[in-house]
């Protein structure tokens, strides 16, 4: 009897030990891209500053992660604590109720709100990640886009790159530099369809030569000769001086094209200016050139797109405090001086977030090249004016309406299909304008 | 009369030569069509990032682990999840699939057809028709990320299967034998156990195998229904990918590490499946 009593406080007093130190399981969702996978790799850091907070990483590639993140946090299962979150969907979430408003969070805790300098975030990207005066997510890493060029094929051709080039001039270098049979070509633009993939890249080039996707009274617009005049120039340069399956060619395809020497120019993702200086996988580190994105005939607005990596808390958490202890410390000056001091080179730092990241001398020596360029072209994307009009809707190469998905698919679809000769220009814009306006009846914005 | 001329039956045999050889050619050539994509993707696994990339691809390169260090870290608790839901639902699906099979077979009743056809139906809509009212359930059962949430999933996705080919191969049983057993006093369970499940053990064999590897490769419910504890090789796979940079090298690396595990099971009960697959084929 005795020793089982004894056993017995034994037991208690170890369950009360274990409580007294019962850690918090956070769980993250996020995706695979290098910044991510730097950030899982720290998390030892971060159990040194919080040892009491358990971090379980869920990694999946981007479409499925999105799905799976908006079952989850639709239904309130509650399986996440912290979400990566693309910038796109932040305004959606956030109407949607499905996203932790993090003002509220700043204001309580004062010690976090002091060290992580929430002014320091470029206001560009705080402005489209607030909605209603809240902010919703933080920037984990933000991107531009602007022109890639291969220094070494413009010397041989005898041509400069202008720093603020225009798209008739990128045509022009583009003839002058394509020599199929010699294995170059003149220009690389991405073809692959997809809303996140060839009409990223479309939806900039309508915005600079004049075009919207939708008017006041979300009327779409593709039937305007903005957009016939942007695809006919794309089309026509991408056939007469690009690679050969264009239609292939996403993000990826024209990063290694062009990191082997093939492509006279390239217009896409400010981050691959890290990539194409990587001796590890680029050939061309030597020769890379950097420029602003092009401009059309139309406006400078619109011109270069905006894309951030967020992370957020959803709604359904029962973890607030120790999801937002994580999500300000991985977004934090101190996360970034971590990255650089365990990697080694300040290259290696998620880039366009932070003021104080482009003011570090050490970062303007390792990115020097183009981090301007890249800084210059984030501060300079509004999504909040994209475009000549006005528009009812935020986002530079993309619609911020649930439906865009879907609808931007489609008609990357009908563009592909204008770019590989199935369909004529102006049956693509006519299939496009009437998804487009299909899509804004049936999601009532059309009255 | 000249001496060169060949017999007919000399000749036959010669041409029979010839078609044997051809035919053995042609089977090479199918295998090496089948095993290429495997080949390539396993010669991958060992190359970096850019050597995984290139074009045109190298076929003559150092060979390096780092991919499969990267993939190692994630792989076993993956693996004993996939082992876990894959041989659980396997046996679940059997044990109430096969006395079903049995009874539809051998004692069948006037909406036998119907109650087979029923069945097969459930596998009429797709997946993703049904997952949202599934998410729910099985968030309000708590069994969201969880085995027993897989096992049953993958459970109720093999029944089907196990149900209709027991089915057909406990049909080939001839009725006969039952009778004989009958007459000998057998009871429906010993007809069930003692002359059924011997009888089509290789039937049982190659079900089985099919049963594993579709629940073994399944990816869409355990992507929405699993996150971390229970998720198996094939959402680990997932997480290889990267819309930023080069992954084919990484994601092969843990694609082979996946397949590894249903290649060696399969080898060793290659013969089994064989005569299973081939059972009754000569009707």
């Amino acid at each position: 009897m005795k020793r089982t009593l004894l056993a017995l406080t034994a037991l208690t007093a170890t369950l009360t030990a274990t409580h007294a130190f019962a850690a918090t399981t956070i769980t993250i969702a996020t995706v695979n891209n290098p910044d991510m996978v730097t950030m899982q790799g720290l998390t030892s850091e971060f159990n040194k500053k919080y040892p009491d907070i358990n971090v379980k990483w869920v990694v999946l590639p981007e479409n499925e992660l999105r799905q799976k993140i908006t079952l989850d946090v639709a239904s309130g299962a509650g399986t996440f604590d912290i979400a990566t979150v693309g910038v796109y969907e932040v305004p959606i979430w956030a109407k949607n109720g499905w996203l932790e408003p993090l003002t509220p969070l700043f204001q309580k805790n004062p010690g976090i709100a002091d060290t992580y300098k929430l002014n320091d975030v470029l206001p560009s990207v705080r402005n489209a990640l607030t909605v209603g005066g809240q902010l919703y997510a933080v920037p984990f890493y933000a991107e531009s886009s602007m022109t890639f060029y291969n220094k070494d094929l413009f010397k041989k051709a005898g041509l400069t790159m202008p720093q603020n080039p225009t798209w008739q001039q990128l045509q022009g270098f583009a003839a002058k530099i394509h020599n199929p049979t010699g294995g170059v070509y003149g220009i690389c633009l991405r073809g692959l369809p997809g809303w996140g993939e060839n009409m990223a890249f479309i939806t900039t080039m309508v915005n600079t030569f004049g075009g919207r996707w939708f008017n006041q009274n979300w009327q779409a617009q593709l039937n305007t000769p903005a957009w016939k005049s942007a695809l006919t120039f794309y089309v026509n340069t991408l056939k007469k001086y690009g690679p050969p399956g264009a239609t292939s060619n996403g993000f990826t395809e024209n990063l290694t094209l062009m990191s082997q020497g093939k492509c006279g120019m390239w217009v896409d993702a400010t981050v691959a200016a890290g990539f194409l200086s990587d001796p590890g996988s680029s050939k061309i580190v030597k020769s890379v050139g950097f420029a602003n994105a092009p401009v059309g005939p139309g406006t400078p607005r619109g011109s270069n797109w905006f894309w951030s990596w967020n992370l957020a808390i959803p709604k359904s958490t029962k973890n607030e405090d120790a999801a937002f202890k994580f999500l300000t410390w991985a977004t934090s000056p101190e996360y970034i001086d971590l990255v650089a001091k365990t990697k080694g080179t300040w290259a290696a730092v998620p880039p366009g977030t932070r003021t104080s990241t482009y003011n570090n001398p050490s970062y303007k020596k390792a990115a020097g090249a183009f981090s301007n360029i890249v800084l210059s072209s984030i501060n300079r994307a509004d999504v909040t004016k994209p475009t000549k009009d006005p528009v009812p809707y935020t986002g530079i190469q993309y619609v911020s309406i649930p439906q865009f998905q879907a609808l931007g698919t489609q008609v990357g679809q009908y563009m592909a299909g204008a770019l590989s000769g199935q369909l004529t220009i102006d049956q693509a814009l006519k299939q496009g304008q009437d998804a487009a306006n299909r899509t804004a009846k049936e999601g009532g914005y059309q009255k | 009369m000249t001496t060169t001329s060949t017999s007919p039956a000399v000749r036959a045999r010669r041409g029979f030569h010839t078609r044997r050889w051809l035919l053995t050619l042609l089977t090479y050539l199918i295998t090496a069509v089948f095993l290429f994509p495997l080949a390539w993707m396993i010669l991958a696994a060992f190359k970096t990032e850019a050597q995984a990339f290139a074009t045109p691809p190298v076929v003559l390169f150092t060979p390096t682990l780092d991919n499969f260090h990267r993939a190692w870290g994630a792989y076993l608790p993956a693996l004993t999840n996939s082992l876990v839901a894959a041989l659980g639902s396997t046996l679940l699906a059997f044990v109430l699939g096969l006395p079903a099979a049995f009874a539809l077979a051998v004692y069948p009743t006037r909406r036998a057809q119907g109650v087979l056809t029923w069945m097969l139906s459930t596998k009429f809509m797709p997946a993703v028709g049904v997952i949202v009212p599934l998410f729910l359930l099985f968030r309000n059962l708590h069994l969201l990320d969880t085995l027993p949430g897989l096992i049953l999933m993958y459970t109720t996705m093999n029944l089907p299967l196990v149900v209709w080919m027991m089915h057909s191969y406990l049909t080939e049983i001839p009725a006969a034998i039952y009778e004989a057993a009958k007459v000998d006093g057998a009871s429906v369970g010993q007809e069930f156990f003692r002359i059924a499940l011997p009888l089509s053990m290789p039937g049982i064999s190659a079900t089985a195998l099919l049963a594993l590897i579709f629940a073994w490769n399944e990816v869409f419910f355990a992507l929405n229904l699993t996150s971390s504890a229970a998720a198996p090789l094939s959402v680990f796979i997932g997480q290889f990918k990267t819309s930023q940079g080069l992954f084919w090298a990484q994601l092969s690396a843990a694609a082979t590490l996946t397949v590894l595990p249903v290649l060696v099971f399969g080898w060793i009960a290659q013969r089994q499946l064989i005569r299973g697959l081939s059972f009754g084929a000569v009707k």
